[in-house]
């Protein structure tokens, strides 16, 4: 097996008893970024130099026995966290030059740990989309079928996990921009609860739904990368000061008793049939290790969509102001004022979905318009937070399909806005509701392409989610299948 | 119609952004057909519903008063399209 293929887990032990280094590592996969991303185009930056260095750095520490989890292990970022001297673009035009000053708090501590950083992940621009196809540097390949899209915002994190270019990524997630882009690429996605991981040096996009998780190729991986990431940050206002479990520690303590919840609206008619025999074997699957299943309602679920869809334009609206050519950026100044100047820099900067969004967002916050929709939208979003909370009275976690399809081809849905949105109706909910869900591997099409389930938790039940989804790992193959090369 | 021209043209200047003729025509299609399909919130009645801003409760967090370390005027001004004398420059704002 090739080094390129282990697991964070499996490299701990390799790293620690020196049976591999460090720079071995990083240097394989370096080279098998070089030979196989031509043809995915996950990165957009990689960083040769500085990874080796860092690299040696870490067997420093490691000969010396004072490794952290993360130590020596090359891991690879949505170009969505801000980084210190490595340039940071967001998929965007505007930020095509922008290297930031600091590091933002979840790169400081997977640093702080002696992580290699390879480089820098494709994206939707400012995580705005559902195919990593509104790139300024290209669309996305899914390593599974490369007609396909890898799903999206964090297309470029899912796509690098699956075809091995990293050990593991980190993504964001503001309507399922890591669960989506996962269960399309057949990875672990995970995002917390809202303020479980800060959001300090995050380019912001919806400000009250964003969340930052990690993409990785087991569940095992998946709670390592959220431990080393979670918690409390003066930086960030919404982190919520709550101790951060062993998510590692828990993992392996069953189902047995676990009532799951299935919630009838998420089973409808019309569901892709692959994947809904991909989720009944995964019900199956749970059952067997003796967990309950219980028909659960979210009654509101058919609003979220729309919710959403006012709700982070009007945020995306407010926090791309700052996108103005004056402090960072492009600029386009044709000499006819600072409006002027605003606007051409604007217009040149951001790509046509972005510019959907903030004039979508924009309306929706005008004078006049408010409260027929941004407010009207926040109490929706209250109405789907309670269908939750209510449920998760009867149940300690909720399954569901992560998409209603698998991934679809390059350039299907481009045309038609609202089919795209649409293709996030089954994680969205959990955004607005503010809890935690992860996609877990479940299956395949019959087309070859990966399938996977939703697990959602109640507000910082990570635990729960986590040691389900373990559970059904070990029962099962598939996180073991591994895209064509 | 839920929105037309016009009213695109006018929140394309609120948003700051320059659009051509032809980004104009497909945000007037696009969001007209994005207004209708968001319309579906008005069956439900949120008369009495209170608006939720925040999944989590998010209250004004204080910090002691203490000066702590910043990035520096250097730093600050490193990504500026244009910069002098410690200072962003901007074009002209008052004629």
């Amino acid at each position: 097996m090739a080094l390129t293929d282990l697991t964070i887990h499996e490299l701990q032990t390799l790293l620690k008893n020196r049976e591999t280094s460090s720079r071995e590592l990083t240097r394989a996969f370096l080279t098998h970024i070089a030979d196989t991303d031509p043809h995915i185009g996950a990165y957009i930056t990689t960083c040769e130099a500085a990874a080796l260095k860092n690299a040696d750095a870490a067997d420093a520490r490691l000969t010396e026995g004072n490794a952290d989890a993360l130590t020596g292990i090359p891991l690879a970022l949505k170009d969505i966290f801000i980084t210190e001297g490595v340039r940071t673009t967001c998929a965007s035009q505007i930020l095509s030059n922008f290297v930031p000053p600091y590091d933002g708090t979840a790169v400081s501590k997977l640093k702080a740990q002696g992580a290699v950083l390879l480089g820098k992940l494709n994206m939707d621009e400012f995580a705005m989309g559902s195919s990593n196809e509104n790139s300024a540097f290209g669309s996305v390949k899914n390593p599974w079928n490369r007609d396909c899209v890898p799903g999206g915002s964090s297309g470029g994190s899912a796509a690098c996990v699956a075809s091995r270019q990293a050990v593991a990524t980190l993504g964001t997630d503001t309507g399922g921009s890591i669960r989506q882009p996962a269960s399309h690429c057949g990875v672990v996605g995970l995002k917390p609860t809202y303020g479980r991981v800060s959001r300090y040096g995050v380019i912001a996009y919806a400000s009250s739904l964003d969340q930052v998780g990690p993409l990785t190729r087991d569940v095992e991986d998946c709670a390592i990368m959220l431990g080393a990431v979670a918690g409390y940050d003066p930086a960030d206002s919404t982190s919520i000061n709550l101790p951060v479990p062993d998510y590692q520690a828990s993992l392996k303590q069953g189902v047995k008793g676990l009532r799951i919840g299935l919630p009838k609206e998420y089973f409808i008619k019309g569901l892709d049939a692959d994947i809904q025999q991909a989720i009944d074997s995964a019900i199956a699957t749970l059952r067997d290790l003796g967990a309950e299943t219980v028909e659960v309602s979210l009654p509101h679920t058919e609003y979220a969509v729309a919710c959403y869809y006012l709700i982070a334009t009007a945020e995306a609206s407010s926090n791309l102001a700052r996108y103005d050519g004056i402090r960072f950026g492009q600029r386009v100044d044709q000499g006819r004022g600072l409006i002027d100047m605003y606007m051409q820099s604007r217009a040149a900067g951001f790509g046509p979905e972005v510019k959907r969004r903030i004039m979508l967002g924009t309306y929706a916050l005008s004078s006049g318009y408010y409260d027929a929709y941004y407010l009207k939208a926040q109490k929706v979003r209250t109405l789907i937070r309670q269908d939750f909370l209510d449920a998760f009275n009867q149940v300690d976690v909720i399954l569901t399909p992560v998409a209603p399809t698998p991934a679809f081809r390059i350039a299907e849905k481009t045309a038609d806005p609202l089919q795209m949105y649409l293709s996030d109706i089954f994680t969205i909910p959990v955004n607005l509701a503010g809890t935690c869900g992860m996609s877990v591997p479940c299956g395949f099409s019959r087309d070859g392409l990966p399938i996977g389930m939703q697990l959602i938790g109640r507000p910082f039940g990570e635990e729960t989610i986590l040691k389900a989804a373990y559970a059904h790992e070990q029962a099962t193959d598939w996180h073991r299948r591994s895209a064509p090369r | 119609m839920k929105i037309n021209r016009e009213q695109v043209e006018h929140v394309a200047r609120l948003a700051r952004l320059a659009l051509s003729e032809a980004e104009l025509d497909t945000l007037t299609v696009d969001m007209d057909a994005i207004l209708g399909y968001v319309e579906k919130l008005d069956e439900l009645d949120t008369g009495h519903i209170i608006p939720t801003a925040h999944a989590v409760p998010v209250e004004n967090a204080f910090r002691e008063d203490v000066i702590g370390t910043s990035i520096g005027t250097d730093k600050a001004l490193q990504n500026a399209p244009e910069a002098s004398d410690s200072c962003f420059v901007v074009p002209k704002v008052i004629e």
